[in-house]
């Protein structure tokens, strides 16, 4: 059984927290920014911000809402980076926690290729072509802590656990949460570990909030060729 | 807080306005959306639609300095629909006092008024004679507890509010009139027994000329409601910073002595007549009148600062003190007015950055021109510390001389903070502290030691209060928080028999009622006599354990004053034969014995009762001469709806803020506050209805930076969030502008100029003010010249106005008036 995250939307606040902790823990630099006109910093996910909450201001209904949605690697249950990689020492799954980790040796592999096959819009390459996004700070959760990012969370935005305690606590507040959000649905649950609730459409949050939503997720022929040779080549390693 | 973070868990209905809580006080949304989960709505009123307003269920804009419009219309939608809590309001409030019969209001007047002849800063004061409550042959207040009296407080407020109607409080507050009844219709539904709401507020209120009086109309809403007292009740300010609480009950501010004694006066010549004057009398037994044991607390208070030198002979020292003359004010607009005339020769900045933090810091900044020498004792040199040579300043012509302390941060020492819900709570040492750093504990010590040794060899002016100061704090030479810890509490300095028991001398006293005026006690704050006593530091304690109640009091998590009361007022949480309004959330209940319907022994259960006292009935309804009213801090026992102790007048009333967008005031023809404060050098200037400046600004905070930003600013992943000071604007503004999302703009006012990036947004809407269109725009405060290190990012603050609320001389940082034009 995976170890999942849960993060409920309608009650972030868009403090950041969980952007700066997630910085702190792995120690990455900040990145030179300016203000063009919106909270929201950086503009993007990038090889050295691997949590970044979108900010949106939508009208619906006639009503402004301001949308917060803390972007993350979604660690999938059959991650298509994983499969595109097709090379264990760069990207793995930690069967222990379901953490998708991503090494050093990313660098080899054709990183456009991975990011192309990401369908959440998630990995981000290096200069040198090297390879990063969040680790679900597997580290952490290898030594009994919940991810940096869920223990800043204030409000229960985020939380940490097995993924069918996540999936169950996800189901309990999807169904609060349609009494204010008739439109609420939770994303993807099926196929990843990082599950979200969104109050309104997922494509006001972020244009990859969910899977098979835009031009993402699509799959390279290299990728195709080597998904149609992948189930010989896990017997193989087995 | 009247009440603690925890508690807003148990509101049925928040009301945040005057604060931006989920921005500013991140954690408190844990306990927001608890009650939200529950099934509370959260109601969010601020200018700009913010990240609070985000997660509200109902948000409505007003334009900043029109709360007390805003409320004023809800307290007369409460009586007019009649929601308010019968029962409560005419047990527990003032409502039913009558008033001097010459007492009156007319046309933005109460009766009493004065301009100020003289040069200001005051525009004008109050003979406060006529707002005084009729006397019956006793001495106690005459009340009509029908109401019905026509110069009783409920019928003289009615009066008052009549013309805060709908139609007006629109046409000023330029809040939608659908939104204001929203708003209005979920907050009074609390009215009802049993039901409980709670207002989060904070420098939104505080930092305008009418500040005190915004935060006065909501507490007469929360009176009116029955929501004092209660679990998820209260009037809740969320203060500024981890330790404003502890600051401000130790004596941060002038006019205060620890635990809210008052400053010595030059005409309170002596400690009899000190005492005498602020020693209130209340000829009603029904009333506690708690401050009439102000002399216990003074004297212990003068034999904490004194010691053994403090002696019955010497009037325990008080002629020693300094005292204020009749009429000064040493507020800190005050103090740097006076720093910029010339009249101040140093100045010790400690744990501060006004250069950055003090509304018209321009002239804060000439101020500093003026000076011999400042002490700059902080964590990182600041603009304050560096004012010499920041932007316009020649320092070959600047004379003072600047020493910089290096102070170790918080985590580096051992101490305590008080919380805004009033928990102090201990706090050890983490890591020691970096190079020649020092607490500011043994920095204050030194310097106590040095200035004696100064006073010694030189036998200097004046020298008894240096030479007999207790100045022990210290173990093996350094500052020992513990031995503070315990000053503070206070302890017997010899045996004495108090409650028929003996004390025995050098013991900590357990409780303020223990507390002596004869000089047998010592205490450095009778607030927080209790905190520290023979069973020990009660702010270290850990339990998790909750009380009977389970309401998420945890008494022995930490200690709160007064006496770990963790929801002041509790008396009025029970009616008066002592039973919980509400029977679920209830704070605490009387379980003592009764007998042929009289209650025969006394016992309280759930939080520390306001008073021990049986309840005001027996079960039988029969009223009981040894009861006590609940509010027991007020002199008659009531809460005040009728406040007659404020500056600007027993209720608030609108007035427009010093720089407003409007030529006419709808409630009457003054404009602003008559008993306002204004400064007027020529750094101190204003503009009110001036085309050159057409726009109502205000200044803010954001999640992302603290204060004026001297531990963010340098933090480089915090900048990464929030790189730069920024104006937000509405898409009209900006398009009436010709201003672009993101590019650098200029906003004036008729103080200075700020350079600031533009965020043109949806969250800022014009208002349509009686019949004009007014646009406000809202910059956050957290930036000076110091970082980032290309200089360009300023204070908000060298915008904000020199003018200030007549109670506190605080700051109307929240409402002035800009221009913004491209670049």
């Amino acid at each position: 059984m995976s170890k999942s995250i849960f993060i409920d939307t309608t009650i972030c606040t868009a403090c950041r927290a969980c952007q700066v902790a997630c910085k702190q823990w792995h120690d990455l630099p900040a990145e030179e920014t300016i203000n063009v006109g919106s909270h929201q910093n950086p503009r993007d996910l990038s090889f050295e911000t691997y949590k970044l909450v979108r900010m949106k201001e939508e009208i619906i209904n006639g009503k402004l809402e301001w949308l917060f949605f803390p972007d993350q690697c979604r660690h999938c249950e059959e991650a298509p980076c994983l499969e595109a990689a097709y090379d264990e020492s760069a990207i793995y799954r930690d069967d222990a926690t379901g953490a998708i980790i991503y090494t050093r040796e990313t660098r080899k592999l054709d990183a456009d290729d991975i990011i192309a096959a990401c369908p959440y819009d998630v990995p981000r390459k290096a200069a040198d072509g090297t390879l990063a996004k969040c680790d679900m700070c597997n580290d952490r959760v290898h030594n009994g802590l919940k991810p940096a990012c869920v223990t800043a969370c204030p409000t229960g935005a985020m939380n940490f656990g097995e993924r069918d305690e996540m999936l169950g606590l996800a189901e309990k507040k999807l169904k609060m949460a349609r009494e204010k959000f008739p439109k609420a649905r939770l994303l993807n649950p099926d196929e990843v570990n990082v599950i979200y609730l969104v109050g309104f459409e997922p494509e006001l949050y972020s244009e990859y909030a969910v899977a098979g939503a835009t031009r993402k997720g699509g799959i390279s022929r290299s990728v195709a060729l080597r998904r149609m040779v992948s189930p010989l080549a896990r017997l193989m390693r087995v | 807080m009247t009440n603690h973070w925890i508690d807003i868990q148990n509101s049925d209905c928040i009301l945040i306005m005057g604060s931006n809580a989920a921005e500013n006080h991140p954690i408190s949304f844990k306990y927001v959306t608890k009650a939200m989960e529950k099934g509370a709505p959260l109601i969010n009123v601020d200018p700009r639609f913010t990240r609070t307003s985000a997660k509200a269920d109902i948000y409505a804009a007003l334009r900043s300095g029109t709360d007390i419009a805003f409320l004023g219309g809800m307290i007369k939608y409460i009586l007019d629909n009649n929601l308010y809590n019968k029962e409560y309001t005419a047990a527990y409030t003032n409502a039913s006092f009558l008033v001097d019969e010459s007492f009156g209001f007319k046309d933005g007047l109460f009766s009493g008024y004065r301009k100020n002849s003289g040069d200001g800063p005051s525009m004008g004061g109050y003979d406060k004679s006529s707002w005084a409550f009729q006397m019956d042959d006793k001495g106690i207040p005459r009340m009509d507890k029908t109401l019905k009296d026509k110069h009783c407080v409920f019928q003289l407020m009615k009066k008052h509010y009549e013309r805060y109607d709908i139609d007006t409080v629109v046409k000023v507050t330029g809040t939608a009139g659908k939104d204001l009844l929203k708003v209005y219709e979920t907050y009074t539904a609390t009215g009802k027994t049993g039901k409980a709401g709670t207002i989060m507020y904070a420098m939104g209120w505080t930092q305008h000329t009418v500040g005190t009086q915004m935060i006065r109309t909501m507490a007469m809403i929360q009176l009116l409601l029955g929501n004092m007292g209660v679990a998820g009740g209260g009037v809740n300010a969320l203060r500024g910073e981890s330790n404003v609480q502890g600051s401000t009950d130790h004596c941060l501010l002038w006019h205060i002595w620890p635990g809210y004694l008052k400053t010595a006066r030059a005409s309170n010549d002596t400690l009899e007549a000190y005492n005498k004057k602020y020693t209130p009398k209340s000829n009603d037994p029904l009333s506690a009148n708690w401050w009439q044991n102000y002399p216990k607390y003074s004297v212990s208070l003068l034999k904490s600062f004194f010691g053994d030198k403090a002696i019955p002979e010497n009037q325990f020292g008080y002629t020693w003190l300094p005292k204020v003359d009749d009429g000064a004010v040493y507020s800190w607009f005050d103090l740097f007015d006076a720093m910029y005339k010339g009249n101040l020769e140093g100045f010790f900045a400690w744990g501060q950055n006004p250069a950055c933090s003090g509304s018209n810091a321009s002239k804060i900044r000439k101020a500093l021109e003026k000076l011999d020498w400042m002490v700059n004792v902080n964590i990182f040199d600041n603009e304050t510390g560096s004012f010499w040579r920041g932007p316009g300043a020649e320092p070959s012509k600047i004379g003072t001389e600047v020493f910089m302390l290096p102070a170790s941060v918080s985590v580096e020492k051992e101490g305590s903070i008080t919380n805004s819900g009033r928990w102090m709570q201990w706090r050890y040492q983490g890591p020691k502290p970096l190079g020649n750093s020092r607490p500011d504990g043994d920095i204050i010590m030194e310097l106590g030691h040095r200035i004696k040794e100064k006073y010694k060899a030189s036998d200097g002016v004046f020298k008894h209060p240096i030479l007999n100061l207790k100045w022990d704090y210290e173990t093996n030479g350094a500052y020992d928080p513990h031995k503070a810890a315990k000053e503070i509490n206070g302890y017997f300095v010899k045996d004495v028999t108090v409650k028929g028991k003996l004390c025995k001398k050098g013991t900590l006293v357990p409780s303020f009622a223990w507390l002596q005026a004869d000089g047998s006690t010592s205490s450095g704050n009778w607030l927080y006599c209790n905190s520290y006593t023979e069973k020990g530091n009660m702010s270290a304690r850990r339990s998790k354990k909750d009380a009977a109640n389970n309401i998420g009091l945890y008494p022995e998590f930490a200690w709160c004053w007064p006496v770990n009361r963790r929801i002041l007022y509790n008396r009025a949480s029970v009616d008066p034969k002592g039973h919980p309004w509400d029977d679920k959330q209830w704070v605490i209940k009387f379980a003592g014995e009764s007998k042929d319907g009289k209650y025969t022994s006394k016992k309280w259960l759930g939080d520390v009762p306001d008073g021990g006292w049986y309840p005001l009935e027996n079960p039988d309804g029969t009223r009981r001469s040894d009861a006590k009213q609940p509010f027991i801090m007020r002199k008659h026992g009531f809460g005040q709806i009728f406040g007659p102790g404020r500056a600007d007048g027993p209720f608030p009333e609108h007035y427009e803020p010093l720089e407003c967008p409007v030529e006419k005031n709808y409630f009457s023809s003054r404009m602003v506050n008559p008993t306002a404060v204004v400064y007027s050098t020529k750094e101190d200037g204003h503009a009110s209805c001036d085309p050159r400046f057409p726009f109502v600004g205000t200044t803010y905070r954001v999640s992302e930076h603290w204060q004026t930003g001297l531990m963010t600013r340098p933090q480089k992943w915090l900048m990464e969030l929030q790189p730069n000071v920024f104006v937000e604007m509405s898409e009209e503004l900006a398009k009436l502008r010709g201003i672009k999302n993101g590019e650098r703009v200029l906003v004036s006012s008729a103080r200075a100029n700020l350079e600031c990036t533009a965020i043109v947004t949806k969250r800022f809407k014009p208002f349509t003010i009686g019949y004009a269109t007014v646009h406000q725009v809202g910059i956050p405060w957290h930036y000076g010249w110091r970082w980032p290190a290309t200089g360009t990012e300023e204070s908000a603050n060298l915008l904000t106005p020199p003018a200030g609320d007549p109670n506190t001389r605080i700051p109307e940082t929240k409402a002035f008036m800009v221009n913004v034009t491209k670049l």
